[in-house]
């Protein structure tokens, strides 16, 4: 299993095609697009649960202390 | 630690009852005059909020309880309580995964770090299996083994013989929330009943293990219903109150529901507090986005006297920094560990 950084923005929201939070399609750029504005606000609340590379569904545990993502394809992101 | 009486107290009769009641007594008040503390105006907030900040410190003291909370297995449970994130029967986002023993232990060991002496595991199922029974055991023994905190039990609804197997393991509480008033229950969760959950709570004490039993307010009940659940919740004396706010999660019902008003947030604090004269009132999810920083400190100054620090189940809590800054800028010791059981 690799750490991918680039698989998340500053907060594991975009910098991919998709969107972390809502794993809608999202320009990658930062800062994020208007549609996914609250979505950047919600993942300083909530790890994100999309991949921003292919939009797979991650699986996500969470800690006290922090958080992992993980994509079957593109590895795990750690917080 | 002694408050000049707020002036405000005496002008509202359900404030002056209840400090004769609640504070000098020790009787929590009944579900009518709690929603008479619900229906308070917003000048009232302040003098409520005191009025319960003093009956915390005369019966339960100035200590705040810190714990921390890990998921053990994540998603994918078969029950449909509509403001869950993790029902395996909603289009959530959320996907089933297992913490493995060594991850847990490390957090065990983090959540000591910060001065917490609890820690709770926490399972998304409706009751436990012979895979995940044997599972907590392993982890009860491995987290003994290597740090030293109370170790709490969350795993749904439980067997005799499971009540039996946790109390004997060394687990000295166990978390089973009502969630909300027995009246709305039935629009909340279809999968089970509330009888249900009432045997297992009920269990729980019998076999001597503490009762951790919280509320999720919020979740569109009217103020009656959340004066009934105080009160349901005062008649099971639990020992501890876990207070959750409605984060509404994508895919679930209740994912358009809103967030909760502040005021009422703080409102309801102060009622479950003069519900609950002795019992642990805990801090627990939803608190960052219905109250923001200000409404940390004001729970807290208004009944609260126990928190989650860091993360929650599936959502990011505050750094635990913030919260023990927090703490003690107020003055407020944090509880000591001491071995219950
Ligand atoms: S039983 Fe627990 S994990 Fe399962 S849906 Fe209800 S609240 Fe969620
Ligand atoms: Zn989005
Ligand atoms: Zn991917």
């Amino acid at each position: 299993m690799k750490t991918v950084p680039a698989a998340g923005g500053a907060n594991g929201s975009s910098n991919g095609p998709f969107c972390g939070h809502c794993g809608g399609p999202d320009g990658g750029g930062l800062p994020a697009s208007d549609e996914h504005r609250r979505c950047v606000e919600l993942l300083t609340l909530e790890p994100p649960r999309y991949c921003a590379n292919c939009r797979r569904r991650m699986k996500v545990q969470v800690t006290p202390a922090g958080w992992s993502a993980e994509c079957s394809r593109h590895g795990v992101l750690i917080r | 630690m002694t408050i000049p009486a707020h002036p405000a107290i005496t002008r509202y009769e359900i404030l002056e009852t209840a400090s004769e009641q609640v504070l000098e007594e020790g009787r929590g008040l009944t579900q009518e005059q709690l929603l008479e503390v619900l229906r308070l105006p917003d000048e009232a907030l302040p003098a409520a909020l005191q009025l319960a900040h003093e009956v915390r410190l005369r019966h339960c003291g100035e200590d705040v309880e810190v714990e921390g909370i890990i998921s053990i297995k994540t998603g994918g449970c078969p029950e449909d309580c509509h403001f869950c994130s993790q029902s395996g029967l909603f289009d959530s986002p959320v996907r089933g995964v297992w913490l493995d023993i060594p991850e847990l232990v490390k957090a065990a060991k983090e959540t000591a770090a910060t001065g917490a002496t609890e820690f709770c595991i926490v399972a998304a199922v409706r009751g436990p299996d012979i895979k995940l029974m044997n599972q907590i055991k392993f982890a009860i023994d491995r987290i003994n083994e290597a740090v030293e905190i109370n170790i709490a039990c969350s795993l749904g609804m439980l067997t005799q013989h499971q009540v039996d197997q946790l109390a004997a393991w060394g687990v000295h509480r166990y978390n089973h929330n009502l969630e909300t008033a027995r009246s709305y229950f039935p629009q909340v969760v279809t999968t089970h009943s509330y009888e249900e959950r009432l045997e297992t709570c009920a269990m729980v004490k019998a076999a001597g293990m503490e009762l951790c039993c919280g509320a999720l307010i919020g979740m569109g009940e009217s103020l009656e219903q959340r004066a009934e659940l105080a009160a349901q919740l005062a008649a099971l004396e639990p020992h501890e109150v876990p207070l959750n706010f409605l984060n509404p999660r994508p895919g679930t019902p209740l994912e358009n529901q809103g967030i909760m008003d502040g005021k009422d947030a703080l409102r309801a604090i102060a009622a479950f507090r003069l519900a609950m004269p002795r019992t642990v009132l805990r801090y627990a999810g939803g608190r960052e986005l219905t109250l923001g920083d200000l409404g940390t400190r004001d729970g807290l100054l208004g009944g609260i006297n126990a928190v989650i620090v860091g993360n929650y189940l599936t959502t990011l809590g505050r750094p635990a920094d913030a919260d023990l800054n927090l703490l003690v800028e107020l003055n407020m010791p944090i509880k000591e560990f001491q071995k219950s059981l």
